[in-house]
C-alpha cells in the first residue's frame, strides 16, 4: 500500500506533488464557474495527473490480484476502497480538501489508525506462540506434526526428482503408474515416464537427482513431505533412505462432523476447550491451538497473574517514576542553566551554548550506547578512570541502575530544557518586569511570582509533550540496560529498569527471546495508550490548545 | 504562548534579550573582582563544569574511535595513540551499507512527511468543509498516541502484507517507509497548520482574483512563504527517523537492510568488549550528519522545539 497513496493533491491544473517544482504561472484560464464546461478545459497538469493516476491504479490493480491469488480478502477489500477513493477524489470536482488531504489520510488510516485498532483486537485474544493460527490450519498442522510410519504400510520404490531447485519424489504404484508431488502438489499421476528395474528413471519436466546430491541434500530429502492427496489426513510419502518411499500417517483423527480429534494409538478423544486448544478430560491438551477471543483475561493476567502482576505493578511504577524524575531534573537544571545565561553581559555565551546542547545534537540511540559502554562495571571509563578502579556496579544494581538511567537522561535531555527555558525568558513582556520592580518586589520576588509562573505557562505543554516521550523512551531503557537487572524472582525476562514499552516489546517475544505472546502484549500496549492518552487529554485541556480549532 | 506559532529567532537571538532582573545596570566600566565574582564569574564558572559536563562523553567517544587498541578498556587513557584502523576496519564490515540505508530512509520519510503534511495543513487552513473542525480534534487526539507502541500489530499487518506484495511485506526498505509516512500527518499537520494560519488570507484572495487555481496558489504562492516551517518538520522528521530503533528493528530482519540503529546496537549488545572500537568509529560517523544539520540550522530547530515537537 506504498506507491498508491502517494498521489497527487494537484486538481483541474496543479502541478503534482511528486512531479518536482511546480511549472510557475500559467496563463491565465477561466475559473469554472465561469466557463461552466470545465471537463473540455484540458491543461497539461490535467495530463500529468491522469499518468500519474494511471500508475497508481496499475499498482493498485497489481496488488488487488495479488491479493486474490493470495486469499487475502481483507487487503482485497481494503485496496478496493482506497483506488475507488483516490479515483473518486482525483476525478471529481466536489472533493477538492480531500485532494490534498488523502495521501496523508490513507498512509494514517493504514498504517496508525488501523494498527492501533487491531492492537485493541490483539489485547482481546489469545495470539502467541501456539495460537497463531486459524483453527482450519491448527487442524492441519496437528495432523501432519504427528504423522507416523505405520508398521507394515504400503512402501513404494522412491525417485528423487528436482525441478529448478525444489524436490520432488516420483513413486511408482503397484498398478506400475508414476506418481509425482512434491511439498506444496500432492502426489499425481504422469504420464510419459520411463520406469526402469521398477524404479522412475526419467519423468518429463524434472530431473532425477543423483546419488551424489542426494547425499548433499540428505537433510532435505529426508525430511521433504509429499502429502498423498490434499486431504491431510490421508498422509503423506517420506523416504528414510531416498530409495523407498513410506506412507505416513497421522495418529490423529480429525472428526469434523464432531468436532474432534482422536488419537487412535491410544483412544483419546479431544475436544476443543475455550483456550483455542485440544484437550483431552484427563485436561492434557495438544501441542497446536489456534487464537480465540479471550476476553479481558490479558488484562486480568496483566493485573492480578503472579507471573505478571508483580513485575507489572513495579514497572508500572518506575515508568512513572522515571517519566517524571526526567521531566523535573532535565527541566530544573535546564532552568538553572537559561537563567545562568540570560544575561547580556556574559561573554561568550555563543560558544558555552553551542558546547552545552551538544548532547541533544546527537542520536539519542548512539548516546544510550555511549554510556552503557562508560559505566560498564568492569571496564567502563567512569570506573576506571573517574572512580579510580572502583568496580561501581552502575548499570547492575537495581538502585544504581535506576539512578544510571535517569543521569544519563538527564545528560540527554538538558540542552533541550535549556533551549526552551532560554526561549520563553526572553520573550517574557518586559513591561511586566518594569511593573514588578515600581512595586518595589526584590529580585527573588519578582522571580517568584512574576517570572517563574510565566514561564511555567509557556512551557507547560512541551514538558508534557515530554513526559509523554519518556514515557516511552524505549530507546535510551533497552540500549543502556536492556531492562535490567532482571528480577530475581520473575519467571519472564523483565528488569528493574524496564519501563512499560520494553515491557511490552519483551512479553511480546518478537525479537525471538521469549515465547511469543502478543494478545498480552497488545493488552499491555492499550494500558499504555489509556495512560497517556488521558494525561496528554487532561493536560491539553487546560492549555489553551483546542482554542486554535476555529 | 509559542505552542503552533514558529518564530525562527525565538532562543536564537542571543544578543537580544531583555527584561532580565540582573541585567540593568548598563555599566561596562571596570567592577571590583568580588562584585564581578558574584555578577559575571560564577556564571562562567557554572559554563565551564556544564561544558564539561555535556562534552566529555563526546571527548571519550572521539579518543576512543582513535585508539588503536579497539576494546573498552583500552579506551580508557585517552588520545594515547591516535590511529584510523577503526575507520579502516568499518569498510569491512556493513557499517556503509546500514549508513546508506539509514539515509535513504530518513530522506525519503522526511520528504514525503512534509509533502503530506504541508498538503493536509493547506487544507485545513484554507478550506472550509464539512468534517474540517472533526478532522483537526481527531488529528490532535491521534497525536497522543505514538505510533511505536502498535508495532505488535505493525508486525503482523506486514507479515500479512507480505503475503500478498512482498515489497510491502517485512524486511523492506519501502514498507518501513511506508509505516514511518503513516505517523506523518499525526505529528506534524498542527505544526504546520498553525504556521500556515499565520499567511494572511489576502494574499490567495488576491491571487485567486487573478485567475490563479488552488493548486496554483498552493505550490508558487503558499509553499514559498512556509518554507521555514517545512524545513523545520523535514529537520525532525529527519533527525527522529535517523535514531528510529524498535520499528526499524521489528521490521528488517535481514543484516543488509539493517538501519545504523539497529546495526549499532546490535555491535554493542554481542561483544561489547572486541567491538568497542569499531562501534566508537562508526557512533563519530554516524553521528556527524545529524551533528552537521542540527548545528547549521540551529535556529530553525529551535524554532521548532520551542513550537512543540520532542527529537526522538
Amino acid at each position: 500500500m506504498s506507491a498508491p497513496q502517494i498521489t497527487p493533491t494537484d486538481s483541474e491544473v496543479g502541478a503534482p506533488e511528486d512531479s518536482g517544482p511546480p511549472q510557475g504561472p500559467r496563463a491565465q484560464r477561466p475559473r469554472r464557474d465561469r466557463d461552466g464546461s470545465h471537463a473540455r478545459n484540458y491543461s497539461p497538469g490535467f495530463f500529468v495527473k491522469l499518468a500519474l493516476m494511471a500508475v497508481i491504479d496499475a499498482l493498485g490493480v497489481y496488488v488487488v490480484w495479488s491479493a486474490w491469488s493470495a486469499e487475502s480478502y481483507g487487503i482485497l477489500a481494503a485496496m478496493l476502497a482506497m483506488l475507488v477513493a483516490a479515483n473518486w477524489v482525483y476525478f471529481s470536482k466536489r472533493a477538492l480538501p480531500l485532494k490534498y488531504i488523502l495521501p496523508g489520510l490513507l498512509f494514517l488510516l493504514a498504517y496508525q489508525i488501523f494498527v492501533v485498532a487491531y492492537t485493541g483486537y490483539i489485547a482481546f485474544t489469545n495470539y502467541g506462540t501456539g495460537h497463531n493460527t486459524t483453527k482450519d490450519q491448527a487442524v492441519e498442522a496437528l495432523l501432519v506434526q504427528n504423522e507416523r510410519r505405520v508398521e507394515g504400510s504400503e512402501s513404494a520404490p522412491l525417485t528423487v526428482l528436482v525441478d529448478g531447485d525444489e524436490l520432488a519424489f516420483a513413486i511408482v504404484t503397484p498398478d506400475g503408474d508414476v506418481e509425482v508431488g512434491t511439498a506444496e502438489q500432492p502426489l499425481t499421476v504422469v504420464d510419459g515416464a520411463e520406469v526402469v528395474g521398477g524404479r522412475a528413471a526419467e519423468v518429463p519436466g524434472y530431473d532425477v537427482l543423483e546419488r551424489g546430491q542426494v547425499l548433499e541434500r540428505q537433510e532435505e530429502v529426508t525430511n521433504l513431505r509429499v502429502p498423498v492427496s490434499d486431504d491431510p489426513e490421508d498422509g503423506s510419502i517420506r523416504t528414510p533412505d531416498a530409495m523407498t518411499g513410506y506412507v505416513y500417517t497421522s495418529t490423529l483423527e480429525w472428526d469434523a462432523a464432531s468436532d474432534t480429534m482422536t488419537d487412535t494409538t491410544t483412544g483419546t478423544v479431544y475436544t476443543p476447550n475455550d483456550d483455542g486448544q485440544f484437550e483431552a478430560e484427563d485436561g492434557s491438551t495438544l501441542a497446536v491451538g489456534w487464537r480465540v477471543a479471550v476476553g479481558f483475561d490479558n488484562f486480568v493476567t496483566a493485573f492480578s497473574d503472579g507471573r505478571y502482576a508483580q513485575p507489572f505493578v513495579k514497572i508500572l511504577a518506575w515508568t512513572f517514576v522515571f517519566a517524571i524524575g526526567s521531566v523535573a531534573t532535565t527541566f530544573l537544571l535546564g532552568l538553572f542553566l537559561a537563567i545562568t545565561f540570560n544575561d547580556v553581559r556574559m561573554r561568550g555565551r555563543k560558544i558555552y551554548r553551542v558546547l552545552m546542547i551538544l548532547p541533544y545534537a546527537i542520536p539519542g540511540f548512539l548516546a544510550a550506547l555511549l554510556w552503557s559502554g562508560l559505566l560498564n562495571t568492569r571496564f567502563g571509563f567512569i570506573n576506571e578512570v573517574i572512580f579510580g578502579g572502583a568496580e561501581i556496579p552502575w548499570l547492575t544494581d537495581p538502585v544504581l541502575a535506576k539512578l544510571s538511567v535517569l543521569f544519563v537522561n538527564l545528560w540527554l535531555g538538558f540542552p533541550y530544557m535549556f533551549l526552551i527555558c532560554t526561549g520563553a525568558l526572553q520573550s517574557l513582556p518586559s513591561d511586566v518586569m518594569e511593573a514588578a520592580k515600581i512595586d518595589g518586589a526584590g529580585r527573588w520576588r519578582t522571580w517568584r511570582s512574576v517570572t517563574l509562573p510565566l514561564l511555567l505557562i509557556s512551557t507547560a505543554p512541551l514538558l508534557i509533550s515530554s513526559f509523554a516521550f519518556n514515557f516511552n523512551n524505549f530507546t535510551l531503557i533497552y540500549m543502556l540496560t536492556g531492562g535490567g537487572p532482571r528480577f530475581a524472582d520473575a519467571s519472564v525476562p523483565l528488569g528493574h529498569t524496564d519501563i512499560l514499552i520494553s515491557m511490552v516489546y519483551q512479553i511480546s517475544g518478537v525479537d525471538g527471546s521469549a515465547p511469543k505472546n502478543f494478545g498480552l502484549a497488545s493488552a499491555l500496549s492499550i494500558v499504555i495508550f489509556v495512560i497517556v492518552g488521558t494525561i496528554s487529554a487532561l493536560a491539553f485541556r487546560s492549555t489553551r490548545k483546542f482554542e486554535e480549532i476555529n | 504562548m509559542a505552542t503552533t506559532s514558529v518564530s525562527p529567532s525565538a532562543g536564537s537571538s542571543s544578543g537580544s534579550s531583555s527584561g532580565t532582573p540582573s541585567g540593568s545596570g548598563v555599566g561596562r566600566q571596570r567592577m571590583k573582582p568580588g562584585r564581578w565574582f558574584s555578577e559575571l564569574g560564577w556564571r562562567h564558572l557554572v559554563g565551564v563544569v556544564a561544558v564539561v559536563f555535556a562534552a566529555f562523553p563526546l571527548v571519550y567517544v572521539l579518543s576512543a574511535s582513535l585508539s588503536e587498541n579497539g576494546t573498552l578498556t583500552g579506551s580508557n587513557t585517552l588520545f594515547s595513540d591516535v590511529s584510523t584502523a577503526n575507520y579502516a576496519q568499518l569498510s569491512e564490515s556493513l557499517f556503509w551499507t546500514w549508513m546508506l540505508n539509514t539515509l535513504v530512509i530518513a530522506v525519503v520519510t522526511s520528504i514525503g512527511t512534509v509533502l503530506m503534511g504541508a498538503a493536509a495543513a493547506y487544507a485545513f487552513s484554507r478550506f472550509r468543509f464539512s468534517g474540517r473542525r472533526a478532522g483537526l480534534t481527531s488529528l490532535l487526539i491521534i497525536q497522543m498516541f505514538p505510533q511505536m507502541l502498535a508495532f505488535i500489530a505493525i508486525f503482523l499487518l506486514l507479515l500479512s502484507l507480505g503475503d500478498v506484495v512482498p515489497a510491502l511485506g517485512l524486511d523492506s526498505k519501502l514498507s518501513l517507509i511506508c509505516v514511518y509516512l503513516g505517523g506523518a500527518l499525526g505529528v506534524n499537520t498542527f505544526l504546520m497548520y498553525g504556521f500556515f494560519n499565520t499567511v494572511p488570507r489576502e494574499l490567495d484572495e488576491a491571487a485567486k482574483l487573478d485567475g490563479a487555481t488552488h493548486a496554483q496558489i498552493y505550490w508558487t504562492i503558499i509553499l514559498r512563504l512556509v518554507a521555514p516551517i517545512l524545513a523545520v518538520v523535514a529537520l525532525l522528521s529527519f533527525i527522529s527517523t535517523y535514531g528510529e530503533f524498535i520499528i526499524a528493528r521489528i521490521v528488517l530482519t535481514s543484516e543488509s537492510n539493517w538501519t545504523l540503529a539497529v546495526g549499532l546496537y546490535g555491535w554493542v549488545s554481542s561483544l561489547r568488549e572486541a567491538n568497542w572500537g569499531l562501534f566508537t568509529a562508526g557512533a563519530v560517523v554516524s553521528a556527524l550528519p545529524v551533528l552537521a544539520l542540527f548545528l547549521y540550522l540551529q535556529k530553525y530547530i529551535v524554532g521548532g522545539l520551542t513550537a512543540g515537537s520532542v527529537k526522538g
